[in-house]
């Protein structure tokens, strides 16, 4: 695909469109995107072999480490896990502080994500206006958690912290605000032309590559797939609670921007109804410090899609192997696809419009460009520029010598 | 001290623009940096403003322990950036490594590769934290 008349652009790691070191090749013929090519692995620290090092009560935490967007999507999911490996049971009200969270660091997220999405187009001021709001969830979480962004309030066997009877008024007080502000935002993205304009058509993903490339979450479901772990296969206290899948079959950004602000209010609902039917009771049960051999696969709808968590015990306190799929990893692979044939304008939103999570994404994944058969290995910088003094030397350009002449010359 | 050098070190003072530069980092402190930008927080109250480019920037704000791929590339920004430079350390991982030291891929705190005028903590650190922290380098900065 790369012609010779091309242009290739790269793009990050460091790139005022970009929040997170990541990059991408870009070709371009004109300004069209001819082909594009993601290249991962600047957030790769290692965590799922360093999780093997410790027991699995330090994993929570560090797992809650791997995105700090989603920290809780992670340590719950991985708890899960590691509870059906045990044969763990946790309390019900356990179940329902956890759905609470999840769904808070939901609204958070969402409303993180339309911030971005309106700063990408150059709309700041929606960036403001919802960074403004979020600050209404960040508080709630910091009241309910003890931290505005990882809130360590997992345990393998339950919660850590049990919601006081005034903070009950306080979340349903938020709720109510947000949902005034929320419908402000439906209102607008479905009446502000230039809105509509920037973001219909653009980084469109049909409801067969959304399929065929295996999109999920909010990127899936704006092309028609109904595909929700949540209803799928509920865990913590979803079964018990009533709420809908949003879809949207508008296959773009527009849709992807609809279906976000409509599981936002989704998400009111759900915190409403967790407010009313939260039992008491205990909060953890307790759980033996070595769990049995056995291996597990959890599942868990984070605000940005399917994250998957795999755990193999093997008797001791120490997991023997851990393996994380977070979602942008499955929706990484259709960016390239709603990138070709759009302009090179429109790449900061299309990226963005997955909500890009790298952090989550960077476990040790080689993912290469199969239209580009010659360079099939990722150089740093020193094998580059040794790579460059051969390349010379073999078509009769050898600077070897001159280069020690010089040094001899320094020395003198 | 010259007229025109303290005309040039007030408005340093008065408006540091900032890089934001992730080398690693899991994203908390990150959100968390654009927490104190926006309206809540408002840093720009202190002139502080995020630009885009390495070489416009006074101070470099830096998330996350460096990972082995990102090493390179932090140097580059840092010799891209005009004199005189700061980089400040924001959370723990930045400052130290945090839970990520040790990791195979990790290879410790910012200070390991380029130097850290300041250091602010916290998993992650809170937009108020940073406030304090770039307000704190801004003071010191007035007495030297």
């Amino acid at each position: 695909m790369h012609n010779s008349g091309d242009v290739q652009i790269p793009i990050g790691p460091q790139h005022p469109a970009l929040k997170e070191p990541e990059s991408f090749l870009i070709s371009l013929h004109g300004e069209k995107i001819t082909a594009a090519s993601v290249k991962l692995g600047y957030n790769h620290r290692g965590i799922e072999k360093a999780c093997e090092e410790r027991t699995y009560i330090q994993d929570l935490y560090l797992i809650e480490r791997i995105c700090g967007i989603c920290s809780h999507s992670h340590s719950t999911c991985f708890a899960q896990t590691v509870e059906e490996i045990a044969g763990i049971e946790i309390p019900v009200r356990a179940k329902y502080i956890r759905t609470l969270i999840a769904e808070l660091e939901r609204i958070h997220s969402h409303l993180l994500w339309l911030g971005v999405a309106g700063h990408e187009i150059g709309f700041d001021t929606l960036l403001m206006y919802t960074w403004r709001d979020r600050e209404i969830v960040m508080d709630l979480l910091a009241q309910l958690t003890g931290n505005r962004v990882n809130y360590g309030i997992n345990t393998i066997g339950g919660v850590r912290r049990d919601i006081k009877p005034g903070q009950k008024e306080a979340v349903l007080n938020a709720m109510d605000a947000l949902e005034e502000r929320t419908k402000y935002y439906i209102e607008l993205a479905q009446a502000e032309t230039t809105l509509i304009k920037r973001l219909s058509g653009v980084g469109v993903l049909s409801r067969k590559d959304a399929q065929h490339l295996g999109a999920v979450g909010p990127t899936g479901r704006a092309s028609g797939i109904e595909r929700d772990v949540r209803k799928d296969d509920p865990y913590a206290a979803y079964a018990e609670l009533d709420f809908k899948v949003i879809t949207s079959d508008k296959c773009d950004v527009y849709g992807r921007t609809l279906v976000r602000v409509g599981e936002l209010m989704e998400s009111y609902s759900i915190v409403r109804q967790i407010m009313k039917k939260i039992p008491d009771g205990a909060i953890t049960v307790k759980v033996p410090r070595k769990i049995p051999p056995g291996e597990a696969i959890g599942r868990y709808e984070a605000p940005r899609g399917e994250d998957l968590h795999y755990v193999r015990a093997n008797g001791t306190e120490k997991p023997d192997r851990v393996k994380v799929r977070a979602p942008t990893l499955a929706n990484i692979q259709a960016v390239s696809k709603m990138l070709e044939d759009r302009y090179l304008a429109d790449m900061p939103i299309v990226v963005a419009a997955i909500d890009p999570c790298f952090s989550c994404t960077d476990r040790l994944v080689a993912i290469r460009d199969t239209q580009d058969k010659k360079h099939k290995h990722t150089m740093i910088w020193e094998t580059l520029r040794l790579k460059g003094i051969e390349w010379h030397k073999e078509r009769g350009i050898d600077f070897t010598l001159l280069n020690k002449k010089l040094a001899d010359i320094f020395k003198k | 001290m010259s007229i025109a050098t303290k005309i040039i070190n007030w408005s340093r003072l008065k408006s540091p623009w900032v890089l934001h530069f992730n080398t690693g980092a899991c994203n908390a402190c990150d959100i968390e940096i654009i927490a104190s930008l926006t309206p809540r927080y408002d840093i720009e109250r202190f002139g502080v403003v995020l630009k885009a480019t390495p070489r416009h920037a006074d101070v470099l704000l830096c998330s996350g322990p460096v990972t082995k791929q990102i090493e390179s590339r932090l140097l580059r920004i840092y010799e891209q950036m005009l004199e005189p430079k700061f980089v400040v350390a924001i959370g723990t991982c930045a400052c130290t490594g945090g839970v990520f030291d040790g990791c195979y891929n990790v290879k410790g705190g910012i200070n390991s590769v380029i130097p850290v005028s300041a250091y602010i903590p916290g998993c992650p650190a809170s937009p108020k934290a940073i406030i304090d922290g770039v307000v704190k380098l801004l003071k010191s900065l007035e007495e030297k």
